[in-house]
């Protein structure tokens, strides 16, 4: 049996967080009530106009610059035509022929690999609303929510340049880096604000042949998108092997089964009759204002992580991690400006914080805990007045509460023991309760020391300075 | 002479004057549209008790000492496709027979700004589709000069209701002759402006790249001044044109001596009623004794026009009238015993129901001709027949001032004479259709009648050529002033009706 790969394009959907929607001037803002952000624009009542939000504008040519694309000069917005009862207008405004955005690529590198991933285009349009579908046995009704509807959204189209699962949730892990970098989007699945598509083959490795493809959809995290396409990537294997063909059809992911299945195919080719929208003058781009935008352009993840790796003499892959997403790189920046040992911050920044936030499922910008709170701790560990176990005790509890280093420390009497005439007395007791021990240790057996500073370190809580210990208990006893 | 028979600039000096309130103009409109609106038939909605409290608005005004300008207490109807807040606007289909907007087009906004005083909405072709007024799902509006006749259309209601008296003037809307065509059937001044000149919004869409509002008027100067209160950019609509708008009264002369004026052969030959022809001979004849310099010349692409634009103005159709589904507002169909119709059945069945058979065959020619394997024939061929005939109309107007042509080629015809055969409907834009699709303004200003009935001259000019297009029509209108011809209707005395445009068309004064 011949060993396969995948052949993978992807088509992501993103929803630009600009201030008001793309053709009117309602808030763009997720989870209001339903049908209360709508005008008649963005409802599409009788004899109402759309009007370009010119921030989508220039969202998408921010987009389009960090994606390497060319700008189009001429550009222009199309009618998509078709019959959805969460669509107002019963078309959609989008572009067809003239996107705003072409030719661009993105740089991978999965497992040591480096690739280059081709983007086909971006181009602009906007959202429709949502179907809330009765429940239950009488429930033959749908109620639509058009809070949703002409929220600007961006269409993202990979060229089919992927390989495997893994380079597929690189891409997105990456884009959504980026797309946070330039901050035109929360890129939040759960919310759909970044959604995404498939389209997957398989064929012999090695070879270039183009097997027939099928598309996926219903996957909302990045995850998903991993497990769909190795799933499916694994039934057209199967086919292939017992010598079947994989057919061209929509298959959706369901995610309690782990695998994907076919949707109601189509009884007809879908004839969306593109043409110009007459309500919208094409977009005319003047390169001043892409020069504007490119010079306005944030540092991306990838020359950030060039430059932690320079500037703080951070490991690639501690540079990696930490500008995976701008808010942890921002904070992480924001320690090391005020406390200069960036290996000792990346360590606490990897661990502890990364750990948190995984296990209270928090973003960066959620937490309580600010750059000034790991300063302020890694202080006080430095000059020894806390330990580093409690450390981390400490750090927990600044997560949780938003309370600073010191008021805990000094709330739980937590301060470090250096004070050798105080040590000398616990060390004493400890010694009198162990002759046992002592003798031990006299007698050559170097573990006992362990155990007696193990004492020690009971007796006072664990603030007892470790070091310290040691040395008192060893001119004690000898 | 009644109130109801003045113009807006006569009234306007009334009540400056204070010989009149603009209470009493009210009165004697509506006075006049109970009189003869039975046999008229023009109005789909009439506002009378809001009439009434804008015109006791505007006379507390002028008591107060207010400035008011020269529409202010000037009663005016609305085509019924613009939208008005809290009045229904139909577009004279079932699909919107109870739809209330909760907002006024543009236009309408201006107007009442300026002072307007709104008589109610008028009838129409449904969704301005048609040539007549008879696809209007409610009934149909007669021409006020021959009950017998059709009033033209799709702004039938609206020139009817001028002609008649029954509003001092009317805003329409105009895709592709739907000013012109009906000014010139009621013998009234209608002026379709440059694209872009005018805002669309709240302008229930039919061709979103032909349409166009303009004024129907009963003379050139308040064809001025209604341009005056509507023209300019909206930022509500992005096709509309920035930049300054100039005081069109200020073209209105006497003298358009060596306005240079061609008369494309295209436009009078095949099709052309002989008598409409004579008439509008005549009129080009007179504007040469005006000291105009006309010369004949060529519109090589005119006979692309109409199927040019029967491909373009169904494809948008089929796109801005897909909104009409039944599923958020207007009319819904339901079956008979309770029960529900599944999703795409509730369609079909709201569609089927709700649309006339003139808009369900745009739509269908529409999706037709943007569906997949036929665009390339079709619409993107049309598209590229309409930069010919820019470029036909650019070649013109580098010789030429204005181009004149008859606005229709044929007088006011009967009731149902041409609406057992659309093809032959169509016909009935052929002269009014190239302008749309170049963009470009055009007036029709009443030039003589045919047995009775009105024939319209049009006047065309390039792309915000509108103080053109009012210079020669003012002029022509001083020479010639067919416009103070007003129908007879069942009642009045003869003298004010046909006699006197039977004097009038003989060219007397």
């Amino acid at each position: 049996m011949p060993e396969y790969e995948a052949v993978i394009g992807l088509e992501v959907h993103v929803e630009l967080r600009t201030r008001s929607k793309a053709f009117c001037n309602c808030p763009n803002v997720f989870g209001s009530e339903p049908n209360t952000n709508v005008c008649p624009i963005c409802l599409g009542l009788p004899g109402v106009l759309p009007v370009l939000n010119q921030a989508v504008l220039e969202y998408a040519v921010r987009t389009g610059l960090a994606l390497n694309c060319e700008i189009a000069s001429f550009s222009k917005f199309d009618r998509k035509n078709y019959f959805y009862p969460d669509l107002p207008k019963n078309y959609q405004i989008s572009q067809y022929d003239l996107p705003l955005c072409r030719n661009g690529y993105l740089d991978l590198e999965v497992n040591g690999v480096r690739r280059r991933i081709g983007i086909t285009r971006v181009h602009m349009e906007e959202d429709a609303g949502k179907l809330i579908h009765g429940e239950g046995e009488k429930a033959d009704y749908s109620l639509v929510d058009t809070n949703r509807s002409g929220v600007p959204l961006l269409e993202i189209v990979t060229e089919p340049d992927l390989r495997s699962p893994e380079e597929a949730r690189a891409f997105l892990e990456k884009l959504k880096a980026i797309l946070q970098y330039i901050d035109v989007s929360d890129c939040k699945m759960e919310e759909g604000s970044l959604r995404c598509d498939a389209n997957i083959s398989v064929r012999p490795s090695g070879t270039d042949i183009l097997n027939p493809k099928t598309e996926i959809k219903n996957m909302n995290s990045f995850r998903a998108v991993y497990r769909a396409l190795g799933a499916e990537m694994e039934r057209q294997c199967a086919i292939w092997g017992a010598g079947d063909r994989v057919v061209r059809e929509t298959r959706a992911w369901n995610e309690a089964e782990g695998t994907t299945v076919a949707m109601r195919t189509k009884e007809e080719a879908s004839d969306y009759r593109y043409f110009p929208d007459p309500d919208l003058v094409p977009i005319v781009i003047g390169r001043d204002f892409v020069v504007r935008i490119r010079e306005e352009l944030p540092e991306l993840p990838e020359a950030r992580r060039q430059r932690f790796i320079k500037e703080y003499g951070l490991p690639s892959y501690d540079a990696g991690v930490l500008t995976s997403s701008r808010p942890l790189a921002d904070f992480y920046e924001a320690c090391v400006s005020a406390y200069r040992d960036p290996k000792t911050v990346s360590n606490w920044v990897m661990g502890e914080f990364l750990r948190l936030l995984k296990v209270f499922d928090l973003e960066v910008t959620e937490t309580r805990l600010t750059p000034s709170h790991l300063v302020e701790m890694l202080e006080l560990l430095k000059e020894g007045t806390i330990s580093g176990k409690i450390a981390k005790a400490v750090f927990e509890e600044m997560f949780q509460t938003g309370k600073r280093a010191r008021e805990i420390i000094e709330a739980k009497g937590l301060i470090q023991i250096s004070d050798e005439e105080e040590l000398g007395r616990v060390v004493d007791e400890v010694l009198a309760a162990h002759p046992g021990v002592v003798t031990d240790y006299r007698n050559g057996k170097e573990k006992a020391l362990a155990f007696l500073v193990g004492q020690v370190m009971k007796a006072t809580r664990g603030k007892a300075n470790p070091q310290t210990v040691n040395r008192i208990i060893k001119e004690k006893i000898q | 002479m009644e109130l109801f028979q003045l113009t807006a600039h006569e009234l306007a000096e009334m009540l400056k004057k204070n010989e009149i309130s603009a209470e009493e103009i009210t009165r004697s409109v509506f006075e006049r549209i109970h009189a003869v609106e039975d046999q008229v038939r023009a109005y789909v909605t009439v506002t009378e008790e809001a009439a009434y409290q804008k015109a006791r608005g505007i006379d507390g005004e002028k008591r107060e000492g207010k400035g008011a300008g020269p529409l202010a207490g000037i009663p005016a109807g609305l085509k019924d496709n613009f939208c008005t807040r809290g009045v229904r606007t139909t577009c004279s289909s079932r699909m919107l027979e109870n739809f209330v907007p909760p907002y006024s087009a543009t236009v309408v906004e201006k107007l009442a700004a300026a002072g307007a005083v709104f008589t109610g909405k008028l009838n129409m072709d449904e969704f301005a589709m048609g040539s007549s007024t008879e696809t209007s799902a409610f009934f149909q509006t007669r021409n006020p000069w021959n009950l017998d006749c059709v009033p033209g259309g799709s702004s039938g209601g609206a020139a009817a209701a001028v002609a008649a008296g029954e509003a001092v003037y009317a805003l329409g809307s105009d895709t592709g002759g739907s000013i012109r065509q009906p000014a010139s059937f009621c013998g009234i001044v209608g002026l379709k402006p440059t694209y872009g000149l005018v805002s669309r919004f709240g302008l229930v869409a039919f061709a979103s790249s032909l349409d166009q509002i303009g004024p129907l008027t009963k003379d050139v100067r308040d064809c001025a001044l209604v341009l005056n209160a509507i023209a300019g950019h909206d930022p509500l609509d992005s096709t509309s044109v920035p930049g300054p708008v100039p005081d069109y009264t200020s073209y209105l002369a006497s003298d358009i001596k060596g306005v240079k004026v061609g008369v494309p052969r295209e436009f009078f030959g095949e099709g052309l009623d002989p008598g409409v022809k004579e008439v509008v001979q005549a009129a080009v004849n007179q504007l040469a004794q005006l000291g105009a310099v006309v010369e004949e010349c060529s519109f090589p692409h005119a006979e692309y026009a109409l199927p040019c634009y029967y491909i373009i103005a169904p494809a948008e159709a089929s796109s801005n009238l897909a909104r009409y589904d039944g599923v958020r507002y207007g009319f819904r169909a339901t079956p008979e015993k309770g029960g529900n119709y599944d999703l795409l059945e509730m369609y079909m069945r709201t569609r089927s129901e709700g649309f006339g058979p003139e808009v369900k065959r745009r739509i269908m020619l529409g999706t037709y001709a943007l569906s997949s394997g036929y665009y390339d024939a079709y619409y993107l061929k049309a598209l590229k027949l309409r930069t010919l005939i820019k470029q036909d109309f650019n070649r013109l107007f580098d010789q030429f001032d204005v181009v004149v042509s008859p606005t229709s080629p044929t007088p006011p015809f009967r009731f149902g004479e041409k609406a057992g055969n659309p093809l032959v409907m169509y016909l009935s834009d052929v002269y009014t259709i190239p302008v749309n699709l170049a963009g470009i303004p055009a007036l029709s200003l009443p030039c003589g009648f045919v047995e009775g009935l009105p024939v319209g001259l049009q006047i065309m000019a390039p792309a915000f050529g509108e103080g053109t297009l009012l210079k020669v029509a003012h002029a022509f209108e001083q020479s010639k002033p067919y416009h103070l011809a007003r129908p007879r209707l069942k009642g009045e005395a003869a003298e004010k009706g046909l006699a006197h445009a039977r004097e009038m068309s003989r060219g007397g004064k």
